[in-house]
């Protein structure tokens, strides 16, 4: 398993990678994946549209993402993304339900309008989760997009839903 | 103080005056479902206490029968969920089973006026039932369950003013169809449909267009209340509620009219439904490999004697695999009683049992390396339905069953007139 960074960390910065409009969430966890562990599923993220590129991906790293990114299946792909050691996801605009699993697995995602014109691929972004800055290193540009909200920052903060319900004892304690 | 449907449900289940595009509410859940895919080894967590066993409904649906020991193996888990708690309303395999959305219909489970939730994402399906439905995530189900509530963000809302009556061989799915591709997704909006036009819908071609709505990426889709839906809730629950009108004066990000009567059948090309509607015509002549129909978006009813309407007396092309799923356990009874599974089989139909199967890439009906589906379900992703290079054509139950006759994508006003 990757080194996981401190969920709610409120300044990532990181080299970023572009995927465009209308990512769906059955190209990050393929039905074929699905009874695999955590952990083996992350080879399957994106081998539809980007083979290879999980091997290329280092922990650290900045998903960029267009329009309407996560659209689709419930599924838990916001969990492989935060498992391959991604720091976070900036998008144009991020679905609803994904929006919620990102929430619900503690992986940093903010929408920023400008995004995709701010960064090239390669390039290396600073996201400020407290003001919404997400500037661009090489550049010396930046974009303002939407903070977390202050409800779903309790659940970020505690690690996620299934973190927050252990703490309080509404579930059994993962077993090792 | 106007609100929309949507608006007006999330400020009665979270206890406000009103709530406007932009809140963030903590709302009572009415009803949490869980379902097959949320006992599986990587997303199970054991849950310890519950808020209400009575508001809890167990489903298994997108792996029954089970295809292999993995997915038994979340269904041993799921039965010992149920067993725990003394849940009532359980849906294995059986007399009772059948896809999630479709069992809401079936039994009454979408009531008006109220909130629930499931990690599917097209739970949206109930919001026919003019019930604030929408797929979440699966820890939200979890939480849910366990405390009885859950989180939304109120989106702005978009209405569908339905006018007209559907032409012969021309269904919602179409009309579904050219909303997509004519006005694109809908992310972070709520779509409600309304208007004179309902009124020539039966519920399951109305479900058709709530189920669908999760395509266009919509947060909620809600439909207006009137006598057939009360009725139809009447007759299958003995629960007290209290359907929930727009306001006249309710504000819309947009009011778009849908003229049923002047559509036509209607393509999704490969890879998306949004913005890739072409008329069936346009297709004509691509060869396929298989034709599906089936999901919580066509396996009513209607959708199968539709079908069997098409293919009555004929026999499906020898180069095609035709596989048609009922929904539920109760549809497939309902069409063995129509006539609508003989007429199908007869004409070389596979008739599968009541499951996601084949929609999601599951299993009944996977689809092999660089081949062709038309298919009258949710989706048409890249390899949604199996191998990474095989093609989703989407289209009505009607287009699927004429395609399925000629080997190649057909307007199904050949054979209906």
């Amino acid at each position: 398993m990757p080194e996981k960074k401190e969920a709610h960390a409120v300044k990532l910065t990181g080299r970023i990678w572009k995927f465009g409009d209308n990512i769906n969430t059955d190209l990050i966890l393929p039905n074929v994946a699905f009874y695999l562990t955590p952990e083996e599923q992350l080879k399957y993220v994106f081998r539809a549209n980007r083979p290879g590129w999980v091997d290329l991906v280092r922990p650290g790293d900045i998903l960029i993402g267009g329009k309407n990114f996560g659209m689709g299946s419930s599924r838990p792909a916001a969990r492989n993304l935060k498992n391959l050691g991604l720091a976070c996801l900036v998008a144009e605009s991020i679905n609803g339900l994904f929006y919620r699993n990102c929430v619900n697995f503690a992986f940093p995602a903010m929408e920023c309008a400008g995004i995709e014109g701010l960064l090239a691929e390669g390039e290396t972004a600073e996201v400020d989760f407290e003001s919404g800055i997400v500037g661009n290193l090489t550049t010396g540009e930046a974009r303002t997009g939407k903070t977390i909200p202050p409800q779903l920052l309790k659940i970020v903060a505690a690690g996620g839903i299934f973190s927050l319900l252990e703490q309080e004892g509404a579930i059994a304690a993962k077993s090792a | 103080m106007s609100m929309t449907i949507a608006e007006k449900i999330l400020a009665r289940k979270s206890g406000r005056d009103r709530v406007r595009p932009g809140d963030i509410v903590t709302v009572d859940v009415d009803t949490t479902i869980l379902f097959d895919n949320n006992f599986i080894p990587t997303n199970w967590r054991e849950i310890l206490k519950v808020r209400d066993p009575d508001r809890i409904v167990v489903v298994l649906d997108h792996r029954v029968p089970a295809p292999n020991a993995m997915a038994a193996g979340a269904h041993v888990t799921a039965r010992a969920f149920v067993q725990k708690f003394g849940i009532k309303r359980v849906h294995d395999v059986g007399y009772d089973q059948g896809i999630s959305h479709q069992i809401v219909a079936d039994l009454g489970y979408g009531i008006p006026g109220t909130v629930l939730i499931c990690s599917d994402s097209h739970t949206c399906s109930a919001g026919v039932f003019n019930c604030l439905a929408r797929g979440v995530g699966g820890p939200d189900v979890f939480y849910s369950a366990i405390k009885g509530e859950t989180w939304f963000r109120c989106g702005e809302t978009v209405r569908y003013e339905l006018t007209g009556a559907l032409p012969k061989a021309v269904t919602t799915k179409d009309a579904f169809l050219q909303i997509a591709g004519k006005y694109g997704a809908h992310p972070t909006l709520n779509v409600e449909y309304g208007g004179p036009g309902i009124a020539n819908l039966s519920i399951n071609a109305r479900k058709t267009l709530t189920t669908m709505s999760a395509e266009l990426s919509a947060e909620f889709a809600t439909f207006e209340p009137d006598e057939v839906l009360v009725e139809w809730v009447r007759s299958r629950s003995t629960r007290e509620f209290e359907p929930v009108y727009p306001d006249a004066e309710a504000q819309y990000l947009a009011r778009r009219e849908v003229d049923l009567a002047t559509l036509e059948p209607l393509v999704a090309y490969p890879d998306t439904v949004v913005q890739n509607s072409k008329p069936v015509k346009e297709a004509a002549g691509v060869k396929i490999q298989q034709a599906y129909i089936g999901s919580c978006a066509n396996g009513t009813l209607d959708d199968l004697e539709l079908a069997a309407e098409v293919v009555s007396g004929r026999r499906v092309a020898p180069s095609v695999r035709f596989i048609v799923t009922p929904a539920s356990q109760h549809v497939y009874r309902q069409a063995l009683k129509s006539g609508a599974i003989e007429r199908l089989a007869d004409a070389g139909a596979m008739i599968a049992p009541p499951t996601c199967g084949a929609c999601g890439g599951g299993h009944m009906g996977v689809i092999g390396r660089d081949e062709i589906c038309i298919t009258a379900t949710t989706r048409n992703f890249k390899g949604r339905m199996g191998d990474p290079s095989s093609k989703v054509f989407m289209g009505s139950p009607a287009t699927v069953a004429a395609s399925a006759l000629t080997g190649y994508i057909t307007d199904p006003r050949e054979f209906l007139h």
